[in-house]
């Protein structure tokens, strides 16, 4: 792979890891169990949408062919889509949007760290500045997973359920494939395998502060960086771009 | 025809004429987005976002052309700066003080108490980490009982 097509791979991944979770907590807008909740989401939403904007300008630069960030949200088909199967899950209750944040956040500030000392500029910029904003957003549902661990039998027993359902989908965030070894390799990218173990550590303070136990090792479900998907992806891609598609360059 | 010539001091003279679209007591140059202007071919005015989603960013570009273009500059170029990235700390002292006779208090390190902007009370209390915008959250004074916003630290 050229170093532009690398770029352009990672970028897009980075990418469509924020859109996708952006566009999850963009449905919890107006269904959130209490008002600061329903503000927090819509801000972390923003900010989540604004570095998929980042990302994918910077990867159709590099790509060359002319895309610009509406093209690589709005316009492509499920399986060219490169995000983790974790940010896809649904919302479903409030103990499992938490804990779907948590495990992902957990990971994205670590993975953003390591890319503030990418070799590649344009990578490192949106990094340092995105990170920013994740230190905080991993602040909130590291609260809200004590909270729910550590409060009521009821709110334990299903954050607990939430925990251990979730737990397959966190493999694929440590197994590296060619993009992210180019990207180690060529860039000074993240190691994945240092990225993890501070990654179970840092998980497992949060987990003994809320009660939790962190699931056993098990099977590990993968494929979002290859493009196979969940089954809930295509809902979300349907709702997403259902204006682009239906009336192709609109804008306001 | 020969292009005007512009000086640097002036093109930022007409730039701190322009508010932030929300919080309009504040110009972009007290926020600290204007990163450099350049006048030697045209005028470029180098911008940073404050949040990755602020909503604000594409309106702010769209007023520093169009203020210039009022004064007669035809020819600008707005660059978009990532880097180093936006902090509070970049919020001019004149900003900090015009936040607070707004009713907002201007961003404090972590470890000092957030001070009401009506009364000085460093008594006061966080109502909700999150407000009407990304950068604010709400808090409430527990001396006076006024509400108020505060600018967080970032």
């Amino acid at each position: 792979m050229s170093a532009d097509a690398t770029l352009a791979a990672y970028a897009t991944r980075l990418g469509d890891n924020a859109l996708i979770l952006g566009q999850r907590m963009i449905e919890l807008v107006a269904a959130s169990p209490e008002l600061e909740e329903e503000l927090a989401n819509a801000n972390f939403s923003l900010d989540y949408i604004g570095q998929a904007r980042m990302y994918y300008t910077y990867a159709g630069e590099r790509e060359g062919a002319g895309r610009d960030e509406d093209d690589f949200a709005f316009l492509r088909p499920e399986h060219d889509y490169r995000n983790l199967l974790l940010v896809e899950q649904p919302n479903g209750h409030f103990g499992d949007s938490t804990v779907r944040q948590f495990l992902f956040e957990s990971w994205y500030v670590l993975v953003l760290d390591a890319l503030t000392r990418c070799s590649d500029e344009g990578i490192s910029v949106i990094a340092a500045r995105a990170i920013k904003e994740v230190r905080y957003h991993l602040r909130h549902s590291g609260q809200w997973l004590v909270r729910l661990g550590d409060g009521t039998e009821e709110s334990h027993a299903r954050v607990q359920a939430s925990l251990d359902d979730l737990w397959r989908f966190t493999g694929e965030m440590f197994a590296p494939d060619d993009v992210d070894d180019d990207i180690r390799a060529a860039f000074n990218g993240p190691h994945l395998e240092v990225i993890e173990a501070q990654w179970r550590e840092n998980v497992a303070a949060v987990l003994a502060k809320a009660t939790l136990t962190m699931p056993e090792d098990q099977w590990m479900a993968a494929g979002g960086k290859q493009g196979q998907h969940s089954e809930h992806f295509g809902f979300l891609l349907a709702e997403m771009q259902h204006l682009q598609r239906a009336y192709p360059g609109a804008s306001w | 025809m020969v292009a005007t010539q512009y000086k640097p001091e002036q093109i930022l003279e007409w730039l701190s004429q322009v508010p932030d679209p929300e919080i309009p007591v504040l110009t972009i140059t007290d926020l600290g987005i204007v990163r450099d202007v350049d006048c030697s071919d045209g005028v470029t005015v180098s911008l940073t976002p404050t949040y990755s989603g602020c909503p604000a960013t594409e309106a702010i570009e769209a007023s520093v052309a169009a203020t210039l273009q009022e004064h007669g500059v035809d020819d600008v170029r707005i660059k978009r700066v990532l880097s180093p990235p936006w902090t509070t700390d970049w919020i001019s002292t004149a900003g900090r003080e015009k936040l607070k006779v707004y009713g907002i208090a201007p961003p404090e390190r972590r470890d000092r108490p957030i001070a009401c902007p009506r009364c000085d009370s460093g008594n006061t209390e966080l109502v909700s980490e999150f407000g009407s915008t990304a950068c604010k959250a709400a808090y409430r004074c527990a001396d006076c009982l006024e509400p108020f916003e505060y600018f967080k630290c970032l």
